[in-house]
């Protein structure tokens, strides 16, 4: 227990002198007055908006306004309006679920009253009264409840995300203040640990009439978990507000970045300094100019007022150039990038095959920056439980002496399609069967009418050894309540069978054997750990003979067997393995019949052993294994955990994509190793799987030191002869399924996660698990899957995605750098924490390969080409700067300046930022191997950048030079002179689109009809705006501001000016055709041959299937599949827990939002102390 | 498991039908499917492109080459002693001519053209360009802020027009003689008709007054200027003030700063219906504009004309080169494409 910077006090309610922590929560940003303010000031600390608010300034100052300064402001407020826009609505939806929870209602015992206050109203050292299916408003003391010894129950699937229901109990000296008066004369002292973030522990002490009682976990309720079955209950407030286990549980939200968006910002810096320089260089050519020529040419142009040397006016100049120079980094660059990543956003939004029609839930793109992101996943952390399961446990099989029932009768082959499957089993014989339960062999119920005793006994034990709790609201219909849903599944088959689990007191278990109520004597649970890894029952049936009951995991149970039973093990080990092949959970079945003298015996030294003093543990293990000896074997069952739709093949086509997908789940190691093995994570042909179960870090440390030895070792014989690049290479295109031949596996459990990330091993663990094909971490908290996924961003530099369906997995999922949550379930903390969400696994793949392809593809393509058609503009100005005296004199338009940016090129090449294809979209699932480029982050990176520089600058040279050979002491048609600045203007702004709008043609590869439209549509916009600007019209209305008139009908009738356009855009294009070309024809990427093969079948007219599917590999392999805990055993035989009203289960249904979970975890992100009152450790005293 | 099976197939259903379908559109832009041409650089069409294109352009650069070659030019460099004498500023109001003498080897034949060119002269320098006033130019009385730094004299009068560009107007003027049998025909120049149309009836207007003189009354010339701007053509009304084409000419900017303006046109009469004959020639130069403060030259050209312009052989030049590069490349990417690309390109299966 930790006992950090101070103990606690909570008073009682006399004083109020202090009035402590409130359980206020606030999440949001701004109110109405701040708004403007604070989201400015947010926004002008984006480097971007600053620079172009500098640059805004800069060109007020008419000494080197070399641009008007319209061509900055347009732009610049267009984005900061869209931005505070987008700002408010969010803040706004916040505060409206701030309200919401802070309103709701609670009932607080207010000097010995119960009355309605909100939430947020609620002070530590209050008491409080909750009611079944509420949310606990604070971290509680539970102090009595409903139920009998002060038990309740609550889910804590907000919290951990665990599912099943789990009992805390008062203590019992304040389980009797069970009425308003008796609480309201409470006057108890806490002391205890200050506030922290461990949800499973909690140490403090009770102060209460000079006594001292020790309070644990075990007593406390925490925020975010729903009372169940239990009618009511009272709490003291411990920790409220942000001092909640669970505000302080939720992990900090960052704002997600891309690894573009950072590529983006450094490239953006580099281009500044670029900028810098090219305005450094410029600035010293004005000032050498000065001085040799623009002295002498005074007479004509004297110095502006103010600027007395050559210097100064370099200096002057060097602003002016920065000003005209700076739409290498135009602020369009970044209202297209959301553009672009809001329309990939959308498609996320309408893809169709996205949508799951069971739940009625499409996916949703939560956060609209991280698309491009989604094409360079290396790393996926997965939940299990909802997310590669559906948590849904189905009795599928049985082995009965021998037997093997269940397998679905079916001549098209056993895994048909559901349509096609025949009638399920016809239970209406039995009244009590459970109209859900399906089952798909009719013989198992002939064999049961038929009076089979082995399968009667079969599921007698099915309906004895169990630890279900039974309730009947009203004659037959019955409800059962599982501590674990295998165990549900068990009964519930059983139930259906007709031997219904009717109901249990602490002594006796009633069960209608085919109608008949028999009641046997219950003598003993003999109760399920995770080192017996079998449950059993003693009873003592009508007749009078005692017989033990036993279910258990087939390793240990089959070495328990009667040496007779030889024979029918072997039979049932094969059924075994084929059901595990099958990826189902199996458990073995037994009995033993007992003799009456010797239960008598065995059961006095039970006794004793129960109440021994020490070693009470030891002394009980040994007796029941002891008895649970030489057992007959009845059968084994085999339980599906229903996998999502599609999680194998997924998982498959992943992992052909490269990428790496750990498990991370809170469940058992059994139940985790074993859907690593139903959904293809594991394989039996992995040479090894590593478990890590170690409790020291030596332990650990030894355990990865052997495992990664191994590894080498092996690595090392295989080595010789054939190496691993021969076979990258030869597998490359035609078969990417052999690249995955599984290797090694690692599989790490909770405590040995604890120590492996630790400061001087986490690096040693990282290296192994990422040497295995399979990683599962089992039993591990929410915070360390957040330091998993952490540690994997920390040192591989890769692009991670979490995915995940409960609130355990929220701090993952913002952990990682794309968070997805499994929408369209009960739980909604993990969707509202996530960026992207969906209601089935599978569709992480489309997500990946086929959006999040296109998505990085896009974008890659986007920015190379937007970089490159800015340098190709910007610079030309450079080059004019030497002819020009480096006067910062433009060479385009001020017009075209603003508009070139904004109007001519922006749409074409957001069309194909937002339309283009490469392949299409079944290409993209047929060879995972196109997901690659993004991975390495082929497509835009500094190399393509520079790429796309030089491109550009040698395009601006041409666009310049080439006019300038052509106008220079060249004369019009007329006789004129053909080289004046306006001409010269138009003819290379002219030349300029029309290079870009051809370079965005060959860019563009999909072509559809949006994109003719805008790429047409750019062109005859720019020359419709060309005639507009130099119309007469706008010239008489401002002469000063549309000097241009009459330069397009002008210059544009000369064919001088007409050739020299075309012979720029032929010299600008065709060596980018050539290169293009060549890097096609003799280094193809693999999506130029895929596209290549496509046209190739088109020309040819013939189909082929190029992938082979994924077989299903069958896995010999056993698994035990209890996903519950110990201690219920206890309970039952004790009684404590068997007076259940069915009031408790009547609300069921009307579960309240889970929402304000969601605003109480966001809160932790960004403003973390903007709480309403500050915490602290700090004593805090008050009375009750 | 039992109980939350109850619990959430109790309402889903109700749940469901209260809501409205949240499916996707079915569209195929919603769906990415919007039909699309693909087009991919194949082998014939990359080599059909270039090979295409360096034909045209051999072609065109051809064309551009003869016809530039049938341009007949002649540059004459301006008188020194003037020169020297304009150096000084304080001699700006004495006159100074000078006569040039040059000889045609051979008829120029067509419309020729006299320009004046200057070497050296930034009209393309950012404070120049902007230093002047449309509006103005427009018979306009409005601010004169763009014209800075001649915008008033020191007593507040307003220059008409105002600004560098128009401050700086070449005030040159230039007779061209015919020596013909010994002796000396005036060659008939036309000085209108030099200018585009919309600059010389859209951009350009005098202020609306009886008389142009009063129109301008209240404005003085600029600094530089001998006469007032209503005095630029006392002959033609319709070439004087701001409509004046010398002035209209000198105001279109030039975009470097060695450049050549139009200054007459050969009137083709008489002796000169066909152009000029070849002979010897003398140029009357009243020079006034002086270049040797800037360290620049002015030339006085004559050229005749064709349907690309004057005597400038780069784009010819220029389209024989490209066209020349494109074949050879189409040659290269044919020897490369045959021999060095990877032979399987697509798969086979």
């Amino acid at each position: 227990m930790l006992r950090a910077a101070g103990p606690r006090r909570l008073l009682s309610l006399a004083s109020w002198l202090l009035r402590p922590q409130s359980n206020c929560i606030k999440t949001s940003k701004y109110n109405i007055v701040t708004f403007l303010p604070v989201n400015l000031f947010e926004q002008f600390q984006e480097v971007a908006n600053t620079y172009f608010l500098f640059l805004l300034i800069l060109q007020l100052i008419p000494q080197i306004s070399s641009l008007s300064w319209f061509t900055t402001i347009v732009p610049l407020v267009l984005v900061l309006t869209i931005t505070a826009v987008k700002d408010a609505t969010d803040d706004y939806f916040r505060h409206k679920s701030d309200n919401q929870v802070n309103n709701r209602q609670s009932q607080v015992l207010i000097s010995g009253v119960l009355r309605q206050e909100q939430w947020m109203n609620v002070r530590v050292g209050d008491i409080i009264k909750l009611e079944n299916n509420q949310f606990v408003a604070a971290d509680l003391l539970l102090l009595s409840s409903s139920e009998p010894h002060g038990l309740c129950y609550i889910e804590t699937a907000e919290l951990d995300g665990e599912t099943n229901m789990k009992v805390r109990q008062a203590i019992p000296v304040t389980s009797e203040l069970g009425d308003t008066s008796k609480l309201a004369l409470f006057d108890g002292e806490v002391i205890c640990e200050p506030p922290n973030n461990k949800l499973d522990k909690f140490g403090g002490t009770l102060y209460w009439k000079e006594n001292k009682y020790p309070l644990s976990n075990q007593n406390m309720l925490l925020r975010g978990c729903v009372l169940r079955n239990t009618e009511w209950c009272f709490g003291l407030v411990i920790f409220a507000g942000p001092d909640t286990k669970l505000m302080q549980n939720s992990g900090r939200t960052k704002f997600k970045r891309t690894s573009i968006d950072r590529l983006m910002n450094t490239l953006v810096l580099w281009i500044f300094g670029f900028l810098v320089c090219m305005g450094v260089i410029l600035a010293i050519g004005n000032a050498i100019w000065e001085h040799e020529v623009g002295v002498c040419f005074q007479i004509y142009l004297p110095w502006d007022e103010g600027v007395h040397s050559a210097f100064f006016s370099g200096f002057l100049s060097f602003w002016s150039y920065i000003i005209i120079l700076n739409t290498v980094v135009p602020i369009s660059l970044y209202v297209s990038v959301e553009v672009i990543r809001l329309g990939h956003s959308y498609f996320i939004n309408w893809d169709k095959k996205m949508y799951c029609a069971k739940r009625r839930t499409p996916a949703e793109a939560r956060t609209t920056t991280l698309n491009e992101e989604l094409g360079q996943v290396e790393y996926i952390f997965s939940d299990k439980t909802g997310t590669l399961t559906q948590n849904i446990m189905v009795f599928s099989k049985c082995s009965v002496n021998g037997h093997s029932y269940g397998d679905v009768q079916d001549v098209l082959g056993h895994k048909a399609e559901l349509g096609e499957r025949p009638e399920p089993v016809d239970f209406s014989f039995n009244p009590l069967a459970d109209p859900r339960f399906q089952f798909w062999d009719p013989s198992l119920l002939e064999a049961v009418k038929l009076g089979d005793p082995h399968v009667h006994e079969f599921f007698r034990l099915l309906s004895l050894c169990h630890t279900v709790m039974s309730e009947e609201k009203s004659e037959g219909e019955l409800f059962y309540k599982a501590q674990s849903p295998d165990e549900g599944a068990l009964v519930t088959a059983a139930r259906n069978f007709g031997f219904v689990f009717r109901s249990r007191t602490p002594k006796t278990i009633t069960v209608h054997e085919l109608g008949r109520a028999i009641t046997y004597q219950l003598l003993a649970i003999l109760d399920f750990n995770n080192i017996r890894k079998r449950m059993s029952v003693i009873v003592r049936s009508p007749e009078g003979k005692i017989r033990l009951y036993c279910k258990g995991a087939d390793t240990i149970l089959l070495e328990r067997l009667h040496p007779t039973n030889q024979d029918l093990t072997n039979v049932t080990t094969d059924h075994l393995n084929e059901y595990a092949g099958e990826g189902l959970r199996t458990l073995v079945l037994a009995y033993k019949d007992l003799e009456e003298s010797y239960y008598e015996d065995w059961s006095e030294r039970l006794h004793r052993a129960s109440g021994a003093p020490e070693a009470r543990e030891d002394r009980l293990a040994r007796l029941y294994d002891e008895v649970e000896h030489d057992m007959m074997l009845l059968g084994a069952t085999a339980i599906e955990d229903k996998l999502q739709q599609g999680v194998p093949e997924t998982i498959a086509i992943l992992t052909l994509a490269n990428i790496k997908i750990w498990v991370l789940t809170g469940d058992k190691q059994e139940t985790a190793v074993n859907i690593g093995y139903s959904c293809k994570m594991l394989t039996d042909d992995m040479t090894e799987v590593f478990v890590i179960t170690g409790h020291t870090v030596l332990e650990v440390r030894e355990e990865l030191r052997k495992a990664r030895e191994k590894m080498m070792d092996a690595s090392r014989s295989m080595g010789n002869g054939f190496s691993y690049q021969e076979k990258l290479s030869s597998t490359k295109l035609t078969s990417v399924l052999e690249a995955i031949a599984g290797e090694y596996a690692l599989v790490i459990n909770g405590h040995s996660l604890a120590h492996a990330l630790e400061a001087d091993m986490e690096v040693e663990f990282l290296e192994t698990a990422c040497a295995c094909k399979a990683v599962i971490c089992c039993r591990v908290t929410p915070l360390q899957k957040a330091q998993v996924v952490e540690l994997v961003k920390k040192y591989k530099k890769a692009v991670t995605l979490a995915i995940g369906d409960g609130a355990n997995d929220v701090s993952m999922i913002k952990t990682a750098h794309i968070g997805v949550g499994i929408s369209g379930q009960e739980g909604i903390q993990a969707v509202l924490a996530s960026d992207y969400s969906f209601s089935q696994f599978k569709f992480l793949q489309r997500l990946l390969l086929v959006h999040g392809r296109w998505s990085y593809l896009r974008m890659c393509k986007f920015l190379c080409y937007f970089f490159y058609k800015n340098f190709a503009f910007t610079m030309v100005h450079f080059w004019f700067g030497f002819f020009c005296g480096f006067s910062a004199q433009t060479v385009y338009d001020q017009y075209f300046i603003t508009l070139y940016n904004i109007v001519y090129t922006s749409l074409p090449v957001l069309a194909m930022g937002v339309f283009d294809q490469d392949v299409p979209e079944q290409r993209s699932m047929e060879y995972p191997k196109l997901y690659e480029p993004g991975q390495l982050n082929l497509l835009f990176n500094k190399r393509e950048f520079f790429i796309c520089i030089a491109q550009g600058i040698y395009t601006s040279v041409l666009m310049f030079f080439i006019p300038y050979g052509v106008f220079a002491d060249a004369t019009r048609d007329d006789g004129a002179q053909l080289a004046d600045y306006q001409s010269f203007a138009v003819t290379v702004a002219t030349s300029l689109v029309i290079v870009v709008s051809v370079q965005i043609g060959l860019d563009t590869g999909f072509w559809t009809a949006i994109n003719h439209f805008f790429i047409w549509g750019s062109l005859a916009a720019y020359f419709a705006i060309l005639f507009a600007m130099h119309s007469d019209g706008l010239f008489q209305m401002f002469p000063n501001q549309f000097r241009f008139v009459g330069n397009a009908q002008n210059t544009l009738a000369q064919p001088t000016v007409w050739l020299t356009i075309a012979l720029t855009t032929v010299v600008c294009v065709m060596p980018v055709v050539a290169f293009r070309f060549l890097k096609l024809d003799l280094k193809p990427e693999l999506s130029d041959t895929v596209r290549y093969t496509q046209l190739v079948r088109k020309k040819q007219k013939t189909q082929h299937r190029c992938m082979r599917r994924v077989g299903r590999v069958g896995s010999r392999r056993s698994g035990y599949a209890f996903s519950h805990q110990e201690g219920f055993g206890e309970l039952i035989m004790s009684g404590k827990n068997m007076r259940l009203s069915s009031l408790a289960l009547s609300g069921f249904a009307a579960r309240p939002s889970a929402s304000w979970i969601e605003t109480l975890r966001k809160k932790k992100g960004g403003e973390g102390s903007t709480a309403c009152s500050p915490s602290g450790a700090a004593d805090k005293t008050l009375k009750v | 498991m039992l109980v939350s099976w109850s619990a959430s197939e109790g309402f889903a259903p109700q749940e469901a039908e209260a809501r409205p379908s949240r499916c996707p559109d079915n569209s195929a832009f919603k769906q990415q499917r919007l039909p699309a041409w693909k087009p991919q650089l194949t082998i014939a069409t990359v080599l059909s492109t270039f090979f295409l294109t360096g034909a045209f352009c051999l072609s065109v650069g051809i064309c551009l080459i003869l016809s530039a070659n049938s341009v007949r030019e002649i540059q004459v460099y301006k008188c020194s002693d003037c020169s020297k004498l304009r150096e000084n500023s304080y001699n700006w109001n004495i006159e100074c001519l000078c006569s040039v003498d040059f000889k045609l080897k051979e008829d120029m034949l067509g419309d020729v053209f006299m320009y004046y060119g200057l070497q050296n002269f930034y009209q393309n320098h950012r404070r120049y360009v902007i230093s002047r006033s449309d509006a103005q130019l427009l018979g306009r009385d409005v601010n004169r802020s763009y014209c800075a730094p001649f915008t008033t004299y020191n007593n507040g009068t307003p220059m008409a027009p105002c600004g560098a560009i128009a401050n700086s107007m070449f005030n040159d003027t230039i007779d061209l003689f015919y020596n013909f049998n010994s002796s000396v025909i005036q060659v008939p120049l036309l000085k209108t008709g030099n200018s585009w149309w919309t600059d010389k009836n859209v951009k350009f207007r005098n202020p609306q007054s009886h008389n142009l003189s009063s129109a301008f009354a209240g404005t003085a010339r600029p600094p530089y200027w001998q006469k007032p701007v209503y005095l630029l053509d006392e002959e033609d009304e319709r070439n004087n003030g701001y409509i004046n084409d010398d002035f209209i000419i000198w105001m279109r900017v030039s975009a470097f700063a060695t450049f050549r303006n139009l200054y007459r046109r050969i009137s083709r009469k008489r002796h000169f219906a066909d152009g000029l004959p070849a002979g010897n020639y003398t140029f009357h130069i009243s020079y006034n504009f002086p270049v040797t403060k800037f360290k620049g030259k002015k030339y006085v050209i004559l050229s005749t004309m064709v349907w690309s312009g004057g005597s400038n052989p780069f784009l010819g030049i220029a389209y024989v080169v490209c066209g020349a590069a494109a074949t050879l490349t189409g040659f290269i990417i044919t020897a490369i494409h045959l021999k060095l690309r990877k032979k399987k390109t697509y798969f086979q299966k």
